[in-house]
């Protein structure tokens, strides 16, 4: 082992830690305003890859189906709500939400993406896919927003299930696998860094400084900080819980599909590739004590690393050492936080 | 009231009677069960066989058959579940399945113990080796790793291969080819520099390549099925590597080129001469069993089969030579019908399968010679024969 191998094994667990980060962050993100364990976010990641990956094979866009039904199902629920609470004035996001699932999976459908530049793909793949989340969890989650935690986490594990079901019908068991959003690769003395693992770790950086100064700097985030940190006086400020659940699952859906957009050059997503991306997300924000933003970034960046340089030394083991990690991590939270009981 | 019920009991039973005997019709039917895997992980595997179930023989002898086809969504104990329904519910006399070698090896003592014979168009050889009073039962359409591992360490000692490196599945295949290739490769004097394993689901493989490349092998075999083994090699191709690259079996599918591009350019691998049917000579007895199949699959579905629908296809041809050699000691749907049909398969001399030809004994399960694998290389993007 000398310095090259260390320096190559730094820059590939950096990498995917940049990505665990990502996931880390979103999980966190979710958490604390929902207090849904985003157990799917994973499948946001290879949904992202592959539908980048069909797009470049010229396959037929199938998924933009899955948008349209997700569309219908949401406004069924909002149709219920409105015949239950007697409401009779519609919300304009009832037709607002059909026009878009029409006019996207319209697109989708019959434009060939395959031939167009891959700036074009990628803002494809996210229109087609980031609704999701806010769809999602308008179906799924907010009729029981106020249950209790666990019975968000037992939903949460159903949706994912239900969503890797679709993936292996609307995509296939074939991996994909996408080309590189530029070919270059930089030089530096006997190193060589792949201009895409450049682009994950600048991209990561961007939305994690992005969200950052969302979060500190804008009237929303200032919001969905207070949302986090005491829903009911948030509520009572006219914050809305509803609108911050929507919000934080728009949040995730992006950020996952964003990296699958990212990583699908560098590795074969599988249909279900996302739940052990996204569970070493969950182990980075998991270190964070599922509060602290950085903490958690550090500690998925902590989890890439271990993992890269733990293949190297012992591969047939590697997913073992990278997960028996968590325990001293678990014992020492629970060991040094002060144990407050959750009021219901 | 009591004699009411008395007499709709007595209908009922009378109409039981006649179900009976109408599911026990007056012509002999043979009814072999096939279990896939036609949801789940394994369904690059399993979908193709399931779609192959329709193409099986209809008739074997004067014996129609019938098909029971069932999906055990790639669950290994879902496969125990359908396997037992199919012996008791329906009350099969062979079986075709399952797709997955985990699931296979699950089922095993089920079948030996019900007595029912087993075609496993599986990828691992130890559903048949060694073998043992409960794998007399199994018989199996594929080749076993040993056959397409000598074919590959054959053609490193021809082109001087001395060094090495080998990464592999971390599952039972991975395990077998471990073995396989570590014994063959160690009585030919390669010497395995690097031994690694991946995940499927890995997003990053870097770390067991750098491993290899900084043991400098003169080749490297990458042993895993599926879309998997694209993996290794194309970062193996960007870091650099300037060796040889070998590929086994499970490597033999369209994703492999379709995922890998021009970074698999030149790959060599040992699998089924259907990959490269129209290099073959016409004087290959499998060709035209290959061709059929392909066309017969082709006019069904519009899409070109996979090898493993073949497997499946070649566990029908299998059993069409061995039914009516069963039919003469004992009458289908019984005990010892099912005992004569393992005999007649444990027999079976020069089938001519998709590919390859079969010669079973009780000693070899699989059957396969030298003609059931061919040496091929990635040649334009294409599969294509490697000339010696």
């Amino acid at each position: 082992m000398n310095l090259q191998i260390v320096a190559l094994l730094g820059q590939d667990g950096i990498t995917n830690g940049a990505i665990y980060a990502l996931l880390a962050l979103s999980i966190v993100l979710v958490f604390t305003v929902t207090r849904i364990l985003l157990i799917p976010q994973g499948e946001f990641v290879s949904f992202g890859a592959l539908t980048m990956g069909m797009m470049q094979n010229g396959q037929p866009l199938t998924v933009a189906w899955l948008l349209v039904a997700l569309c219908l199902g949401a406004c069924a629920f909002d149709l219920y709500d409105m015949w239950r609470t007697s409401r009779r004035r519609p919300s304009l996001w009832l037709p607002a939400k059909l026009v878009y699932a029409a006019v996207v999976a319209g697109v989708a459908l019959n434009l060939n993406f395959s031939t167009m530049p891959m700036l074009a793909q990628i803002v494809m793949t996210l229109l087609l896919l980031v609704p999701m989340g806010p769809l999602m969890y308008r179906m799924a989650f907010q009729p029981i927003a106020s249950a209790s935690p666990l019975v968000l986490l037992i939903v949460s594990i159903a949706v994912h299930v239900a969503l890797v079901g679709v993936a292996l019908l609307v995509f296939g068991p074939e991996g994909a696998r996408t080309a590189p959003f530029t070919d270059a690769s930089l030089e530096l003395g006997s190193l060589r860094f792949s201009s895409q693992a450049l682009w994950v770790i600048c991209v990561s950086l961007l939305l994690i400084v992005g969200l950052f100064l969302m979060f500190e700097r804008t009237l929303y985030g200032k919001a969905l900080r207070a949302a986090a940190l005491n829903r009911m006086g948030a509520r009572l400020m006219g914050i809305s819980p509803v609108f911050a659940g929507k919000a934080m699952f728009l949040l995730a859906s992006l950020i996952g599909v964003m990296s699958g957009v990212l990583i699908a050059p560098i590795t074969t997503i599988y249909y279900d590739s996302g739940f052990l991306i996204s569970l070493k997300g969950f182990v980075g924000s998991i270190i964070g004590g599922l509060v602290s933003y950085p903490v958690a970034a550090i500690g998925a960046l902590t989890i890439g690393l271990i993992e890269s340089f733990s293949t190297f030394w012992a591969s047939a083991y590697k997913e073992i050492i990278v997960f028996v990690l968590i325990i001293p991590i678990l014992l020492w939270r629970s060991l040094s936080t002060r144990h407050v009981e959750e009021e219901e | 009231m009591l004699h009411k019920r008395l007499i709709a009991t007595a209908a009922l039973a009378a109409l039981g009677t006649i179900a009976t005997l109408a599911g026990n019709p007056a012509f002999a039917q043979v009814k072999i069960g096939v279990v896939t895997s036609s949801t789940g992980p394994v369904s690059l595997v399993g979908i193709p066989q399931k779609n192959t179930v329709p193409l099986l023989p209809a008739k074997a002898g004067d014996l129609k058959i019938e098909y029971i086809s069932l999906d055990d969504a790639s669950d290994p104990t879902k496969s125990v579940t359908e396997v037992k329904k199919l012996i008791s519910e329906y009350n099969v006399d062979a079986i075709i399945g399952p797709s997955g070698s985990p699931n296979a090896m699950g089922v095993i003592s089920f079948v030996a113990e019900a007595g029912v014979p087993m075609l496993a168009p599986v990828g691992t050889a130890a559903v048949v080796l060694p073998m043992t009073e409960q794998k007399k039962w199994v018989f199996k359409t594929t080749q076993n790793d040993d056959l397409i591992a000598g074919a590959l360490v054959a053609q490193m000692v021809k082109t001087k291969v001395k060094t090495v490196g080998f990464i592999t599945i971390n599952d039972p295949f991975g395990e077998n080819w471990a073995k396989v290739f570590g014994e063959l490769a160690a009585r030919n004097n390669i010497k395995i520099v690097a031994n690694e394993r991946y995940q499927r689901t890995d997003t990053s493989v870097t770390a067991q390549t750098l491993k290899i490349l900084a043991a400098n092998p003169d080749a490297v075999l990458v042993a895993a099925p599926g879309a998997a083994p694209v993996l290794p090699q194309t970062t193996l191709y960007d870091q650099g590597y300037k060796g040889k690259m070998y590929q086994t079996h499970g490597a033999a599918l369209p994703a492999f080129l379709q995922l890998g591009k021009n970074k698999v350019e030149g790959t060599i691998l040992a699998a089924s001469l259907m990959l490269v049917l129209p290099e073959i000579p016409d004087s290959n007895p499998s060709k035209k069993v290959a061709i059929d199949y392909i066309e017969a699959y082709k006019k069904l579905y519009n899409a070109v089969p996979a090898t493993f629908g073949a497997n499946v296809y070649d566990a029908g041809l299998l059993l069409e030579k061995a039914i009516p050699v069963a039919a003469k000691k004992a009458k289908p749907g019984s005990k010892e019908f099912r005992a004569a049909l393992r005999d007649a398969l444990e027999n079976t001399k020069e089938v001519v399968g998709t590919q390859g030809v079969y010669n079973m004994s009780a000693a070899d399960h699989s059957g396969f010679d030298e003609r059931g694998r061919e040496l091929i290389t990635v040649k334009g993007g294409n599969w294509a024969l490697l000339k010696p």
